[in-house]
């Protein structure tokens, strides 16, 4: 799987820490040249043969031309086999999706769109700084859903400073109202060094009390799930088997390879001798990161070998936020010595934890219940002590 | 910081590297030296003096005692100019205080005495001033110290007037009946009223008005007057150099090179380089090395006489060889010991840690060497499961506490977890079983643990003191609440001038150990001052209190407190660990319990939802990150029944307020 990202943004949110970049005019030719540059490299790195989905993250990929989409994902498939049912998706902004550009992308290979509507209410938009309105997202979801029909997703913010249970309820059920087949609902997370995060501290803005976060929470899912959706990731709704084939390939630890200014990627680099799976991020800087790409043909800033165990352990920690948890099958593939049973069937934290009934091990696997879902994070340090016993 | 003051204490003075090559004076019967003026500066003499010439008649041993920042070092500085012990150089601010701590909280930690050589009236006289601890912390070594005095100049700031440790400093100095002479200082200062002060020493202490000297140490104003009438008021000492040694031990400091230094006081006989001498405390026999005065480098001369103060080296290898109070004689010439002596008594306790346990061995380097110039500290080894091995140090009050942690961490670098200092308390055994397992029937109980059951009681005690508190009238509604607030007794109420009152209350000590002088500062606006003198122990209706999570007592957190205060501490201490415990999978109850009474609790409830929302892939490495630095904490956490308590938690909750 690819992520290319595209790290300019026109806005910076209030809420968002990612790697982005609010410059005046972007040299989008030296930019999508870069990306191009720096896939064949990390192909001819990879050796990979065939790619599963191509995920356009940023940033905001949206107002990149439909274009520079396109030269990327020709770079892909001129270089790998690029089956043609694969997922290919891109990130839009509900202000960057005019119905020529989300048809240019559509053109340019793109085959699924989620939009970041994050909200459908105006004040709570303009809390989170975004460019949009409701309308607008409104126009650019029932837009996306005539171009991109079944394959279209929406992100929704919950757990606003001052949101009120009722108010979050009635947005959802808005939403629910205009979605496709895809919604990701995410709680809010404060970020260090964003604007929100310094108001709510500072006190200007209420800290949301943790059990009404848990409250909306509980409340969304059981609001999806008897709407149809299979809550199949903590934050994620599917229904109509719309799961999202390129994040899924995230959290089983599968390879992916990350290209573009801060992008991250996991995979083993054949193509230099080596066999070990390694982290890599790429440098964060566009301008840099383009140079480095320029005189090296790409802009690898740090990789680092992942031992077997911290391999396990991200296969833990990722495969457990699904529904499927981790499998048997995929322990196995990066553990072929030591079974899921062997490290948590015997006495110690997991059996614990499954007593409390947090977790299930059973013939599919190790997984979280519902209940145990919403509090994996406290799981997790208690599971990884018994990993790394094993 | 509590109880800062320009206290002067006997204990804890690491001595700063000695420069013999640069002396401070030389003695005046050397060539071309005239007697107490300017002195020519040299070399280091190896010549011995010779203090025969110095007879009892024409020797004044005294001290200054005075309130915090009141000007008792500025005078020491320019007694030490005036009779030529220093050279007079804009320089010399707090001459006597050598350590950082001293300098920078304005206190005497470690007292140094100095010989004077002062001409008056065409004789010689020797002027011993032995800096006295002020703070009440010492007392035990200010009444030793003073007991070398025949009197005292008492300093009062013009300005300020009469405070609590004035007031208790005269107290001790009029109980051991010396002579006094009061000196109002900063008489330059804009605000200066001393006659409003002088009207107050006349109320407070019956001294006449005619009798106060007004002076400016700070400018030299008068100070040499200080001088005439510590010749003319003070009695030259009541002994003989005739008798057999007599000699008490009124400080001791350790030094790498030459083992320990004891400042002696001469009531009787001679000493000199040779002598076998004894220990009337611990018997142990010595061979004199060296004797000399102090000046304030030890000066070494021929002998010491009668009514002479000075310093003797004899091969005492600990500082607990020289403890403050006993008294020296002449082998096989034994004499009836000095009266007073008492071993040291610690009076607070706390626990001490190593913040990182990898740090255990650099304490314990560092208290060893803090505890060889102090042997008023004790150290026991204890160790909590939740912040691991350390120490139980016991400390003579708090000021001793808080400087003493001070030192550790500015001299040795030491960053240390100090708990919260506890007092100890006593048990008056009933139980016949109990008293044979003790051997006696009234136990002190440091740790509650040890705590024994009502049942097999007749009586509990615990310590007071009695205390001094002087405020602006202004103050006095909110510092009675303050006082009743904290289970004290109102002994004594005057009004020292128009303005001004001085209450006494008899205090239980653990209700002023933790945040009483904070709290009476800042109600006060810091007008008032506050000191207090040990008023032994009171029978109290003591009890234990456990805290308990999910019904599990926490042992590092069971408490010995007054029955009155059962409710509002455990309420306090089961509130603060539920800001201190993270949310678990479950609930837990918080609870204070007396036996198996309930009378506090607050519920931690569980964690809903304690997921982070998004996890792609560029989150996953500091994800990673976090998840395995909370397993690596999960690790060190105490587990009390099933519930998780980090170190942190432990530390938020036993450790003194002051550190907040």
């Amino acid at each position: 799987t690819w992520c290319p990202q595209w790290p300019y943004c026109r806005k910076r949110c209030s809420y968002c820490n990612f790697n982005k970049y609010v410059v005046p005019a972007v040299d989008e030719a030296a930019m999508g040249a870069c990306l191009v540059r720096e896939v064949l490299t990390l192909l001819r790195l990879s050796q990979v043969q065939s790619v599963t989905s191509v995920f356009f993250g940023g940033g905001t990929p949206s107002l990149a031309s439909p274009g520079t989409v396109a030269g990327v994902l020709e770079a892909i498939a001129g270089a790998a086999h690029l089956p043609a049912g694969a997922e290919v998706t891109l990130e839009a902004n509900p202000s960057s999706a005019s119905p020529q550009r989300l048809a240019g992308f559509r053109a340019a290979g793109v085959n699924r769109l989620s939009i970041g509507v994050q909200s459908l209410d105006d004040a709570e938009l303009r809390l989170l700084g975004r460019e949009h309105t409701a309308a607008e997202a409104q126009r650019a979801v029932e837009l996306a859903g005539g171009l991109f029909p079944g394959r279209t997703s929406m992100d929704l913010i919950f757990g606003l400073p001052g949101q009120s249970r009722d108010a979050w309820a009635r947005g959802l059920e808005v939403a629910l109202g205009l979605c496709d087949h895809h919604i990701s609902l995410y709680q809010l997370t404060l970020e260090r060094g964003t604007a929100l995060a310094a108001q709510v501290w500072g006190g200007k803005l209420p800290t949301p009390p943790q059990d009404l976060l848990a409250d909306m929470y509980h409340t969304a899912c059981a609001t999806l799930v008897s709407a149809g959706f299979r809550h199949y990731e903590v934050s994620n709704f599917a229904r109509k088997g719309a799961l999202s084939t390129h994040n899924l390939s995230y959290w089983r630890a599968e390879q992916y390879i990350g290209v573009g200014p801060g992008a991250h990627g996991r995979f083993v680099p054949w193509g230099e001798g080596v066999c070990s799976r390694e982290a890599r991020v790429q440098t964060l800087e566009p301008d840099a990161w383009m140079r480095e790409v320029q005189s090296r043909g790409h802009g690898t800033r740090r990789r680092v070998v992942l031992s077997p165990l911290e391999q396990l352990e991200e296969v833990l920690a990722l495969g457990l936020r699904t529904d499927e948890g981790v499998t048997h099958q995929r322990w196995g593939r990066f553990s072929p010595d030591l079974s899921l049973e062997a490290v948590f069937g015997v006495p110690g934290e997991a059996a614990e934890l499954q007593r409390q009934g947090w977790l299930v091990l059973d013939g599919g696997g190790l997984r979280c219940r519902r209940e145990g879902l919403a509090l994996l994070d406290s799981l997790l340090p208690d599971l990884l002590c018994q990993l790394q016993r094993g | 910081m509590t109880f800062a003051g320009r206290t002067a204490a006997w204990w804890a003075w690491l001595r700063s590297p000695r420069l013999p090559a640069v002396p401070l004076c030389l003695p005046p019967w050397l060539p071309g030296g005239p007697v107490a003026c300017q002195r020519p500066y040299g070399s280091h003499s190896k010549d011995k003096l010779d203090m025969s010439t110095y007879p009892v008649e024409s020797i004044r041993n005294f001290s200054i005692i005075a309130h915090v920042d009141h000007g008792k070092s500025t005078l020491a500085d320019r007694l030490l100019e005036i009779t030529g012990t220093i050279a007079k150089t804009d320089r010399n601010k707090q001459v006597l205080d050598k350590l950082q701590v001293e300098r920078e909280r304005g206190i005497t930690v470690k007292a140094q005495s100095a010989s004077l050589f002062y001409n008056y009236e065409g004789v010689n006289y020797l002027l011993n001033l032995i800096d006295t601890p002020g703070h009440v912390d010492f007392s035990y070594e200010v009444s030793r110290s003073l007991s070398a005095c025949q009197g005292v100049i008492l300093v009062v700031d013009a300005n300020e007037g009469i405070q609590a440790q004035t007031v208790a400093n005269f107290y001790l100095a009029f109980e051991a009946q010396l002579a006094i002479i009061p000196v109002i200082n900063k008489i330059d200062l804009k605000n200066a009223d001393p006659e409003r002060v002088e009207k107050q020493i006349e109320k407070l202490f019956d001294i006449p008005i005619d009798e106060c000297v007004r002076i400016s140490a700070k400018k030299g104003t008068n100070v040499e007057t200080v001088l005439q009438k510590v010749i003319e008021k003070i009695p030259p000492p009541q002994c003989n150099t005739a008798d057999p040694l007599k000699a008490l031990v009124f400080d001791s400091t350790f030094d790498h090179y030459r083992g320990v230094i004891a400042n002696i006081a001469l009531f009787g006989g001679e000493i000199e380089k040779g002598h076998k001498i004894i220990s009337a405390h611990t018997k142990k026999r010595y061979e004199v090395n060296e004797v000399g005065i102090l000046t304030p480098n030890e000066q070494p001369t021929h002998k010491l006489y009668a009514g002479q103060v000075g310093y003797v080296i004899a091969g005492m290898k600990e500082v607990t060889e020289a403890q403050i109070g006993d008294t020296l004689f002449l082998y096989k010439q034994p004499v009836e010991p000095l009266p007073g002596f008492k071993s040291a008594k610690p009076m607070v306790f706390a626990g001490m840690y190593p913040v990182d346990q990898t740090e255990y061995n650099n304490l314990k380097s560092a208290l060893e060497r803090l505890t060889l110039n102090d042997s008023s500290v004790t150290v026991h080894r204890d160790s909590s499961l939740a912040l691991g091995a350390g120490w139980r140090l016991g400390f003579l009050g708090l000021l001793h506490m808080e400087v003493f942690n001070q030192r550790l961490e500015q001299e040795y670098n030491m960053s240390v977890i100090l708990t919260a200092p506890t007092v100890p308390y006593k048990a008056v055994l009933s139980s016949a079983k109990l008293i044979k397992e003790y051997g006696k029937a009234e136990i002190t109980i440091i740790n509650p643990a040890q705590f024994p059951d009502k049942l097999s009681v007749s009586e509990y005690l615990e310590p007071t003191v009695l205390g001094t508190i002087v405020t602006p009238q202004e103050y006095i509604g909110k510092i009675i609440v303050l006082c009743q607030d904290r289970r004290a007794v109102q002994k004594d109420m005057v009004y020292i001038d128009e303005h001004r009152v001085m209450l006494k209350y008899l205090f239980p000590l653990n209700e002023i150990v933790v945040d009483f002088y904070d709290a009476l500062k800042s109600l006060s606006s810091g007008y008032a001052s506050f000191d207090y003198e040990d008023a032994g122990y009171q029978a109290a209706d003591l009890i234990k209190m456990d805290i308990l999570l999910n019904g599990n007592p926490v042992e590092e957190l069971a408490t010995i407190i007054h029955n009155d205060k059962a409710y509002a501490t455990g309420k306090f201490l089961c509130e603060r660990l539920k800001d201190a415990i993270p949310r678990q999978l479950f609930e837990i109850a918080i609870q204070a319990a007396i036996g198996k009474k309930i009378i506090a609790r607050e519920t931690l409830k569980a964690y809903r939802k304690n997921v982070v929302a998004k996890c792609y892939g560029g989150d996953i490495t500091r994800r990673m990150k976090l998840l395995k630095r909370q397993a690596e904490g999960k690790k060190l956490m105490r587990k009390i029944g099933n519930v998780d308590v980090p170190r942190d938690a432990f530390i938020r909750v036993l450790k003194r307020q002051t550190d907040k």
